[in-house]
């Protein structure tokens, strides 16, 4: 990862994100509160339009602006787990560490943040998936779609989809979705 | 489409706080740039109530904005949870040198963005402390959920803690308060139709003509159970008999008590409820000390109600409710 492929890979998810908003929506509903595209859309929608307007020129400062938009700009759950895995990975690279630990750094945010372990039905599981990959270098747009739909069986544990109960089975969780889109973007952006 | 009053469903909550501040620049003023909205009132160095969420819940919190309730409300988009640097901003402005008392809603949204404002703020020096509202027991409570939900009762919380505030108690004295007010309330709501939120083009689920559900949230979340409407009486007593399951058995007979609307719902027929809760309590030899009736907190135009029970446990509860405030809407 580096600057120019880190700024191709928020304008591949921006797309992605906005191509997907009402089906992230169509997510939400039926175990959740309809939001998450609205949300996911409006936040990604402010981290294009300030890497334009800032130009960030190191990766650093892209996470920085990347954490700042996502947590001023989404609100409902989406914006601090999001906000806080950017706000993990700046730190990780602050810190020189490689991306894989960086990923990682910024999964254990979200889990700090949202308490989520693997299994809860919720984004974590996806972030889970996709970092163990990274670290032996075999993720895949195969695997990360396969750790989605993994979702779909589960019955929710944290957020909001827990409140439903066992009616949450059968659902693909919308935060695994869109983490889902973020690792495909990140793929296709690396390979660009 | 469902027919709203709208000009531009992006710019409801921010035309919303306009409307609200022109209406009543005595009481309340907007933070210029901002979604929150602060109490004129002179700062007279007393802890701060601040509370918040999405918006769509009208008149909560920004309508209980006012000398002896809330310092100051944030407030977010429709149904979300308003961001960290927006709380913080909150709690800055509210801050009055006693410290700054956060009541949340138990959403994980809710949870999550407030958490990172106290902790921003702590770090310029704030002293803040919250208390989570979870009073609706239509929810299972279990260690892997996120828990029972908030809903209409945190606006007894809004006022016995503001009273608290204004009668100068230290914010570790209204932490001991919230912390023993939350465990004597329960609350628990009906449905007679879904919710749209305003820019969606179908409702957030749909009841039949002669449907209603039990145990709904005030997000349009499903209930525990769908029947054919009842009558009034019917209702309360399904209702009371699922509160009162939740109270500890205790020889303390004193409630009090809110009906509230969810939005859609007239207040003639909160009465006719209210009159049966009021009878029935009776009947169960229970005596209702104080009653809210009203729209309080609700869920768009959503028809139905809920009630909340609080017990007197402490008569400080008691002395706080029948305080007078200066607010839009207690």
């Amino acid at each position: 990862m580096n600057i120019e492929m880190g700024i191709r890979w928020m304008e591949l998810f921006n797309e992605e994100i906005q191509n997907e908003k009402d089906y992230l929506t169509q997510l939400d509903t039926p175990i959740g509160d309809s939001d998450h595209g609205n949300n996911m859309s409006r936040g990604m929608a402010h981290v294009v339009k300030a890497i334009e307007e800032q130009k960030p020129e190191t990766l650093n400062e892209l996470l920085k602006l990347i954490t700042t938009n996502l947590l001023s700009k989404v609100g409902g759950a989406s914006g601090p787990l999001y906000g806080s895995a950017f706000m993990g990975m700046m730190k990780a690279e602050t810190a020189g560490e490689e991306w894989a630990k960086i990923l990682k750094t910024g999964l254990e945010n979200i889990q700090m943040r949202g308490k989520a372990e693997q299994g809860d039905k919720t984004m974590v599981d996806v972030w889970i998936a996709v970092v163990e990959a990274v670290e032996n270098g075999e993720l895949t747009h195969e695997l990360i779609d396969e750790a989605v739909e993994a979702t779909k069986p589960l019955k929710a544990k944290k957020g909001r989809a827990s409140y439903v109960g066992d009616r949450s089975i059968g659902h693909i969780d919308p935060g695994a979705y869109s983490s889902g889109l973020l690792f495909h973007t990140m793929l296709r952006a690396e390979a660009q | 489409m469902i027919k709203k009053i709208l000009n531009n469903p992006d710019y409801i909550v921010d035309e919303m706080i306009d409307g609200m501040v022109l209406s009543h620049p005595e009481l309340i003023k907007r933070v210029p740039e901002t979604g929150i909205i602060q109490r004129t009132y002179d700062k007279k160095g007393k802890v701060a109530i601040v509370s918040g969420g999405g918006s769509g819940h009208e008149p909560a919190h920004a309508g209980f904005v006012g000398a002896g309730m809330l310092s100051a409300a944030v407030c977010g988009a429709v149904f979300t949870s308003p961001t960290p640097d927006q709380i913080l901003e909150a709690i800055k402005v509210a801050d009055e040198g006693k410290g700054v008392f956060l009541v949340i809603k138990n959403y994980s949204g809710d949870i999550m963005n407030f958490e990172m404002a106290q902790e921003l703020a702590e770090m310029e020096g704030i002293k803040v402390d919250s208390i989570v509202v979870d009073d609706d027991i239509a929810v299972e409570d279990s260690l892997y959920t996120q828990g029972k939900r908030g809903v209409a009762g945190t606006i007894f919380v809004h006022k016995i803690l503001g009273y608290a505030a204004e009668k100068g108690q230290s914010i570790e004295e209204i932490k001991e308060l919230a912390e023993n007010l939350i465990p004597n309330m329960k609350t628990v709501g009906l449905a007679l139709t879904g919710v749209t939120t305003p820019g969606s083009s179908k409702p957030s689920f749909a009841l039949a003509d002669d449907e209603i559900e039990y145990g709904v949230g005030i997000h349009g979340e499903p209930g525990y159970r769908r029947e054919k409407l009842q009558t009034s009486k019917d209702l309360v007593d399904e209702l009371l008999k699922k509160l009162l399951e939740e109270f500890e058995a205790n020889s303390n007979n004193r409630f009090a008590i809110i009906v509230n609307g969810l939005g859609g719902t007239p207040l003639m027929e909160q009465y006719v409820f209210a009159n049966d809760v009021h009878k029935q309590m009776k009947d169960n030899k229970l005596e209702i000390k104080f009653s809210k009736v009203g729209i309080l907190m609700t869920s768009l135009e959503m028809q139905g109600l809920s009630l909340t029970l609080l017990r007197l446990e402490d008569d400080f509860f008691l002395e706080a409710l029948k305080a007078t405030v200066d607010t839009i809407n207690w």
